[in-house]
This record gives C-alpha cells, structure tokens and sequence, in this order.
C-alpha cells in the first residue's frame, strides 16, 4: 500500500457496531468520510509507473475517476492503492511511450502499465 | 373538542380541503383518474393564495415522488396524491422515499390497475405497495379520508418513526361521492400539527450530510433492521395520534371499527368503502336476530395482527373481503386473508372458519344482496363444519 495521507479526522466505517447504532436511512453525518472507505481491495490489476520515464504531464490526474492519483508541487509522486480500483484510465490514457524497457514491468509501451494484483514488481 | 363546520364534499375534495388546511411546503404533483380533484384542488388554492406551498407541476408520477423525496430531504413538510398506475410509476421512489426514512404523506385514490385498462375503484395499486415501507391507512368515506389524512402528517413526522403514510380512500365511491364531510377549523388542524421540525436536512450548512448515498453489504442490512423495527413499533404512536384527535374533533377514530361485534357469530372483515354497504346489512339482519359483526381495519400498514385476531377469536364463521388478488398466492387469495390468516396462526389460534371473497375488482358493485349472501354463507360453512374452497368471488358472473 502507498503512503497516502488520510483524512485523519474521520475514522473508518465501523463494522462492529449493531444494527441499533446505525444512522437512520443511511444519512452520512461525516462530510467527506468516503476517503475512509478502502475501495483499493477491489482491484485485480494494479497501475505502475515508470517515475524516470514520466514527464509528468498529468493526463492521468486529470483523467483518473477516483482521484488516485497523487500529486504533490505539481508532480504525481505515487498511485492512492487505497482507492485506486485498477480501472486502468491512467494506463489508457498515458500519452508517453518508454524510449526502453519500462523500469517495472521490463515491457516496452507506456509510462504507465497495468499488471496483475497478484504479480510484485518492486513499486 | 372544537366543532367542525359540515358541508358536502366528496372525498377528494376532502382530502383537498385537508392539505390546505395543513399548507405543506411542497407538493409534487401529477394527475391522474380518480385522483385529480385533489391536486386539481389543490392547484387552485395554490393559485389563490390560500395556500403558502410550492407546488410543482412535474411531468410523471416518477419525478412527483423524486421532488418529494428532495423536497423532504431538505427539509420541507410535503404531501403528493396519486392513483392506479400513477401509485406503479412512483414505485422505485416509494422504496427510496421510505428507506430514507422521510415523513411523505401520499394521498391514494384507489383505482385498479391496467390491464385491461380501467379507471375504477379496487385495491390492486396500495395493495402492491403494502411491503414498500410505508405505513397505510384505509378510508370507508371522505370524512375518514380527511381525518386520516391530518392524522398521517403526525404519525410520519414523529421522531421516533420518520415513516411515510399512505391515506388510502376508493376511487369514485367515495373520491367523487359526495358526503357530508365536517372540516376542524384551519387554526385548530395547524395546532394539531405543528410545525415540522426535522431533526437532520440537506439544507442545515452548519451540519453537512449526504443522504441516500450507497449502503454496501456492511451496513445496508442494518439500516434495513432499524426501519422494520421502526415500523414494528409504529402502532402505540399511531393510536396516540388517533387518541388525540379524536378527542379534538369529536370522532372516534378505532384502530379498527367494530360493528355487532360484542356478540356477532358471522363476522365480516373488509376495509373501506364496503364496510358501510356491510354494516347496513349488518344492521338489518342484527334487526331480524341474527348475530352478525363488520370489523373494518383503519390501518393496515402496520398490520394490527394482535388487535384483528382478539377481534375473530372464538367467532363461529369470518369472511374477509379482499378488492385485490395476490397473484400466485395461495389459491390465489388476496393480501387481507393472507395477512389474517397468517396472523391467526402466528397468534396459535387454530380452527377458526374463515374465508375470503375476492369482490369488486375494477370498481364492480358490492351491493347488499351480495353482502347478505356472504352471512348466509358463513351460517352454511359453520353448519357443515368445513369452509370447502378458502378462495370465493363476489358478484363475479359464475358459468
């Protein structure tokens, strides 16, 4: 899992908690508290990135639908797993093809590549 | 008790006369046969100024539900009526409406679905929607359809239940039938219910929420628990409300309204407008001594399980009347006999003689003689001690 800061001050849904406990139709009463939902364990590819190779033109912060991309001073430093569903936009979409072998995955083709959840490739 | 003024109305028009009274702020709105003259009533108060609601001319049942739904989200006190096929396109919302837990009162003139299309009175439109989460109170004439429709704004709104009502009157027989209807003065209905003041809006900034956002597998069945609990326990509000207004106007308001049944052998169980064609025969054949009763539920929706079946225990023969099939149920019966019966063998009552006659589907006559032959039925079914076929017809043209 990447180093993604949370939103410290909502804890995460409880699962421990009864039927008798919970909210009244649902109402969310913690605006915001969707960054506490860990939707990253629904993904069965993963994004990685060639970070040498990338020129950092931000395709894939824009594009991407669940804000997973991490930028910081203007430069994506790291994909959010913890959110990233693996849809594969950014991978899709990354206009910059590696001039040799991606740093990861040893493929030629775009920056950004999706391989399997199940496969470790350093990142 | 405070007098009301009498004057003749037809039940629609009630209804109408009701939601001016009560000046919700929003109304959503389409129309639709037998329905129309309570939004077109409504309509005109609008127009002219009697009224201080926003009324909302939407373009489907559909969106009159989803404005309602809005409208209430944010806060609002709002009321919609509709019929039939008006009440299927509204189902989706129904669901979303209740599961939100947002206190709509929806005023249903009853009508039977297409198809064949027809535009008259039975009770296959509420009837679908008896497991939709919202609670259900039935009508026999426009004065009930008045008084239930002042009480639901009550029952709904009260914190602890937060349900929606559905005010149930018939379609034409009483929607357009004109009756004498006493109206409670405008600023007694207004103390009666208060103001609305919920406990959580979409509109409150200084406490931000997000309403009807997905429930996953990890909380959806919970909250589903918490409004069946809500519903479970909704009756001793229901009587509270019923209680006190009552007292306020001088009806009497049973949960369920009995007639001959201190020591009635044939009972006749049926909601609405056929309980008054009932009672009338009651009344004679009580005349000629025979000891025969009408129990008429007023809600059904929350089902009084316990009340109805202290009601029949003991009785020698019931007939319950139902105007709607439940397609594919049991021998096809309607939702009323399958809840009582269910009820009676949840309450561990064992042998009672009952039976259901399905009647007046698509607005057929319900006329004494009809009535008169379910008591000589009953008196024949205790007699051979065996209720023989539990699905029956009324004023169906048998081959």
């Amino acid at each position: 899992m990447s180093n993604v800061v949370r939103n410290a001050e909502y804890e995460a849904p409880r699962l421990d908690r009864p039927w008798t406990e919970a909210n009244p139709g649902g109402v969310v009463k913690e605006p915001g508290n969707s960054v506490t939902y860990i939707t990253g364990t629904w993904r069965t590819m993963r994004p990685v990135r060639d970070t040498e190779q990338c020129t950092q033109c931000l395709i894939c912060w824009i594009m991407c639908p669940d804000a997973a991309i991490i930028v910081e001073d203007g430069k994506v430093v790291a994909f959010d797993y913890d959110h990233c569903k693996g849809c594969g936009i950014c991978a899709d979409q990354c206009p910059v093809n590696v001039r040799t072998p991606h740093s990861l995955t040893g493929q030629m083709g775009k920056v950004i590549q999706m391989v399997p959840e199940t496969e470790s490739h350093g990142e | 008790m405070i007098e009301s003024k009498y004057m003749p109305l037809d039940g629609a028009t009630s209804v109408a006369q009701a939601m001016r009274q009560i000046d919700p702020d929003v109304v959503a709105a389409y129309p639709i046969t037998p329905q129309t003259e309570v939004v077109q009533n409504f309509s005109q108060y609008v127009a002219d100024g009697l009224v201080h609601t926003e009324f909302v001319p939407v373009e489907s049942e559909h969106a009159a539900m989803s404005a309602c739904i809005g409208a209430s989200a944010a806060g609002a006190r709002v009321m919609t009526a509709t019929s039939a096929n008006g009440l299927a396109l509204m189902w989706e919302m129904l669901y979303i409406a209740s599961g939100m837990r947002l206190p709509i009162v929806l005023s249903v003139v009853n009508r039977a679905l297409s198809s064949p299309l027809n535009i008259h009175c039975d009770h296959s439109d509420s009837m679908g929607a008896r497991d939709s989460g919202w609670l259900q109170l039935y009508a026999e004439t426009g004065q009930e359809a008045y008084d239930n429709t002042i009480q639901a704004i009550r029952i709904a709104e009260n914190p602890g239940l937060r349900v929606p009502v559905m005010s149930c009157q018939d379609g034409f027989i009483t929607g357009h039938g004109v009756e004498r209807v006493g109206l409670l003065p405008d600023d007694a209905v207004r103390a009666f219910i208060g103001s609305y003041d919920p406990p959580i809006t979409l509109l409150d900034v200084e406490h931000p929420v997000t309403m009807g956002a997905w429930d996953f597998t990890d909380y959806y069945f919970e909250h589903k628990r918490q409004q069946t609990e809500a519903i479970n326990n909704a009756m001793p509000t229901i009587e509270a409300v019923r209680a006190e207004y009552a007292e306020l106007s001088g009806r009497p308001q049973p949960t369920l309204d009995m007639y001959g049944m201190d020591d009635a052998d044939y009972v006749i169980v049926v909601l609405s407008s056929t309980a008054g064609t009932s009672r009338a025969v009651a009344r004679e054949l009580n005349a000629k001594g025979k000891k025969v009763g009408v129990l008429k539920p007023r809600v059904f929706r929350p089902f009084p399980a316990k009340q109805i079946v202290g009601a029949l225990q003991g009785r020698k023969a019931v007939a319950v009347l139902d105007r709607a099939i439940s397609f594919g149920a049991h021998q096809g019966m309607g939702p009323l006999f399958g809840d009582i019966t269910s009820a009676l063998y949840n309450e561990g009552v064992n042998g009672l003689q009952i039976v259901d006659y399905i009647y007046g589907l698509g607005g057929r006559d319900t006329i004494p003689a009809h009535i008169e032959s379910v008591y000589a039925d009953l008196e024949k079914i205790n007699a051979a001690g065996d209720g023989g076929r539990k699905v029956r017809y009324l004023g169906l043209r048998e081959p």
